[in-house]
């Protein structure tokens, strides 16, 4: 043994540990009850000790094949065999294979003296005997403060419960002690006194008449552990230590996205949809249509061949199937072909942690990749906001460590859009879609928009919802002088600028016309100036032609005269 | 278990029922076991002489008997006849006690 933790681990050597097989224990405790050790349960009656270490040692025994003893103090081993059958443990049959030891020890006041010096080396050579009988790893005392009911000596009470806590650590068995809660104290008797390895306390709490189990680790030498209380419950397969490995928030995250089902939303949402594995609330008040975004997003889910389950906490499936085929979604295929799963319960039929641990067994079992809550708001009819708000937190953070993507809706209660409602988480979720009333006109409509949507660029506008017989859709909203436009109004006024638009272009028709006729007027002017000019351009040639010509004619006539008469001039000098 | 009782039965023959039944568990030869066993028999033939049977069961040689009639300390000491069955536990110190917890009435 020794050896074996020494290979397997490096130094510094770490506290090696015993699955417990509990579902979420393992995880707050990283890796489960020390081992070799002995542990104490403590809690007030009917927390759930019983069989919580009932469940140690049966899942030891059917899970990781280590057989255990369970030692009773209280129970007879048919009652506690009664008393697991509802849980689906054999605990008979687990005897009967030699993986289990139950050893009821009965103790009677009325037929027990005492006189004088004894020691409870029975009570060791029984334990001893049973652990040797079937080879047995784990051990459980439930509840061994019964011993003080029994006997008288408590000097010598203690002093024996110490040898057998150290007598078990000798052993080398992962041992659960079992221990009522006290008054000021963890047990009655001060046993964490003697078991100080391990401490696990149980709780069990009624508020608004529904009832919480809490369990916590107060205190874990030598390991990390999760310290705050975490909800657990108990039902048909026994129990579960809630939540779900929520300690860091290290998931891979992906940058895929997938349709909303309503292209102008996807549009919104820079033309491709919401990411992959994030969570969407869609709130609003009531009538807005919600539960319809919801099942357009599974529906669309489904088209792809995506699994989808549906969580409903106000309507049965059969009204949401109903009602949405009012607007052709038909929900009713999908379910037939298995990819979509309905799931209707009323809030109030039990307590927040089961809803989420129904909610989670569902979501493991099934495996889809979209989950619908509809709607959360709901859910605070069981529980505070604070609470419903952790519930979620937790719900979240498991399904985004599946990669699933989530879509919640929640009812705002007033008109007044109020940034911090919505059960709080508004904060926690990826894209947040805000669906409320236009009351304009005298007449109600829808206006959608998108108050955030992170890691994307996404549309700022307020656009306007539609529901129609085919489906969702969404309008620009008309922002005319008066304001924003929905509805009837939006209709008018686009029909008035439909009618604007003929009217315009009917005047700009005419305009052309009187552009082209002026322009032939203009046409005709420039050609009678044309005209005009070129005549005055003839009488001016005609007086340069006349000009030339009376030029020409005395040319001609006064050379004709000096050839008439010979030059005087000449004469003279030839005379001289 | 009737192996065990012929074996380490009291002075008497086992075939024969007397009025008182004894059996006394002890986890080896621990002075506590010494003492409870002396002490007992001193008890006994003084009050009860002839009319009893005392069975003493080693738990170290007999782990398993020890679930039988509940054992927890040691020594504890069974008064199996008559009914009902009664318990002392301790090294049997106190004879008045033990007198009183088997239900003997001592002549005085």
């Amino acid at each position: 043994m020794a050896r074996l933790t020494r290979k397997t681990s490096p130094t510094p050597q770490l506290l090696p540990k015993t699955s417990s097989g509990i579902a979420g224990l393992d995880e707050i405790t990283s890796g489960g009850l020390p081992t070799g050790r002995p542990t104490l349960i403590c809690g007030a009656a009917g927390s759930g000790k019983t069989l919580f270490s009932l469940e140690f040692i049966i899942r030891g025994a059917t899970v990781y094949n280590e057989p255990g003893v369970f030692m009773a103090f209280e129970e007879k081993a048919d009652e506690l065999e009664m008393n697991v059958a509802s849980l689906g443990f054999d605990l008979h049959k687990l005897q009967k294979d030699k993986m289990v030891k139950v050893d009821h020890v009965h103790i009677d006041r009325s037929e027990i003296e005492e006189t004088g010096e004894y020691d409870l080396d029975g009570l060791f050579i029984r334990l001893g005997y049973a652990i040797d009988s079937v080879g047995a790893k784990r051990v459980v005392l439930d509840t061994i403060e019964n011993l003080f009911a029994g006997l008288d000596n408590q000097a010598i009470l203690r002093a024996e419960l110490r040898r057998l806590f150290g007598w078990l650590k000798e052993k080398g068995v992962t041992a659960i002690i079992t221990g009522e809660k006290g008054e000021g104290s963890l047990t009655r008797q001060g046993l964490e006194e003697y078991v100080s390895d391990c401490v696990i306390l149980l709780d069990h709490r009624v508020s608004n008449q529904i009832s919480t189990r809490l369990l916590r680790i107060v205190k874990y030498r030598g390991s990390v552990h999760g310290t705050n209380e975490y909800p657990f419950l108990i039902d048909e397969e026994g129990i579960s230590v809630l939540p779900i490995t929520s300690l860091q928030l290290d998931y891979e995250v992906s940058s895929d996205r997938i349709s909303s089902g309503i292209p102008a939303l996807d549009n919104m949402l820079g033309g491709k949809g919401f990411f992959k594995g994030s969570s969407i609330l869609v709130s609003g008040t009531a009538g807005t249509g919600k539960t319809s975004i919801a099942a357009c997003f599974a529906n669309e889910a489904c088209l792809r061949k995506d699994r989808c389950i549906y969580f409903a906490f106000e309507e049965s499936p059969q009204q949401i199937i109903r009602n949405m085929q009012s607007i052709g979604i038909d929900l009713r295929t999908h379910i037939d072909k298995g990819l979509l799963r309905m799931h209707s319960a009323r809030p109030t039929l039990y307590g927040l942690e089961m809803h989420l641990v129904s909610i989670i067994k569902q979501i493991r079992k099934y495996k889809p990749n979209i989950v619908i809550l509809d709607p959360i708001t709901n859910l605070v009819t069981v529980g505070t906001v604070s609470e419903v708000k952790s519930m979620l937190i937790r719900l979240i953070d498991f399904l985004q460590a599946e990669q699933v993507t989530v879509m919640f809706t929640a009812l705002s209660l007033n008109t007044i859009v109020n940034e911090q409602t919505d059960e709080g988480v508004s904060s926690l979720v990826d894209a947040w879609l805000l669906v409320r009333d236009i009351e304009f006109n005298g007449e109600r409509n829808r206006g959608m928009y998108l108050m955030k949507s992170r890691g994307m660029r996404h549309s700022n506008q307020v656009r306007e919802f539609i529901i129609t017989d085919e489906g969702l859709d969404l309008m620009d909203v008309y922002l005319g002088d008066e304001g924003v436009l929905t509805g009837s109004a939006r209709e008018r006024m686009q029909l008035m600028e439909a009618t604007g638009e003929v009217l315009r272009s009917y005047a700009v028709e005419r305009k052309d016309l009187a552009i082209k006729r002026k322009r032939s007027v203009v046409d005709a002017k420039i050609a009678s100036l044309q005209e005009d000019f070129e005549s005055v351009r003839d009488e001016l040639n005609k007086t340069y032609i006349e000009e030339d010509l009376r030029k020409q004619v005395m040319e001609k006539n006064s050379k004709q005269m000096a050839e008439k008469q010979p030059s005087k001039n000449s004469s003279n000098g030839k005379s001289k | 278990m009737e192996k065990v009782s012929k074996a380490i039965a009291g002075k008497a023959p086992a075939n024969k029922t007397y009025k008182y039944e004894l059996r006394l568990y002890i986890a080896g030869n621990t002075p506590k076991s010494i003492a409870a066993l002396s002490n007992l028999k001193k008890y006994c033939e003084e009050h009860l002489k002839d009319q009893y049977k005392i069975e003493v069961i080693d738990l170290l040689v007999h782990p398993q008997l020890a679930e039988g009639d509940q054992i927890l300390a040691i020594p504890t000491l069974v008064r199996k006849v008559p009914v009902p069955i009664r318990k002392i536990i301790g090294d049997l110190s106190n004879e008045e006690k033990v007198l009183v917890g088997l239900n003997i009435r001592p002549v005085k």
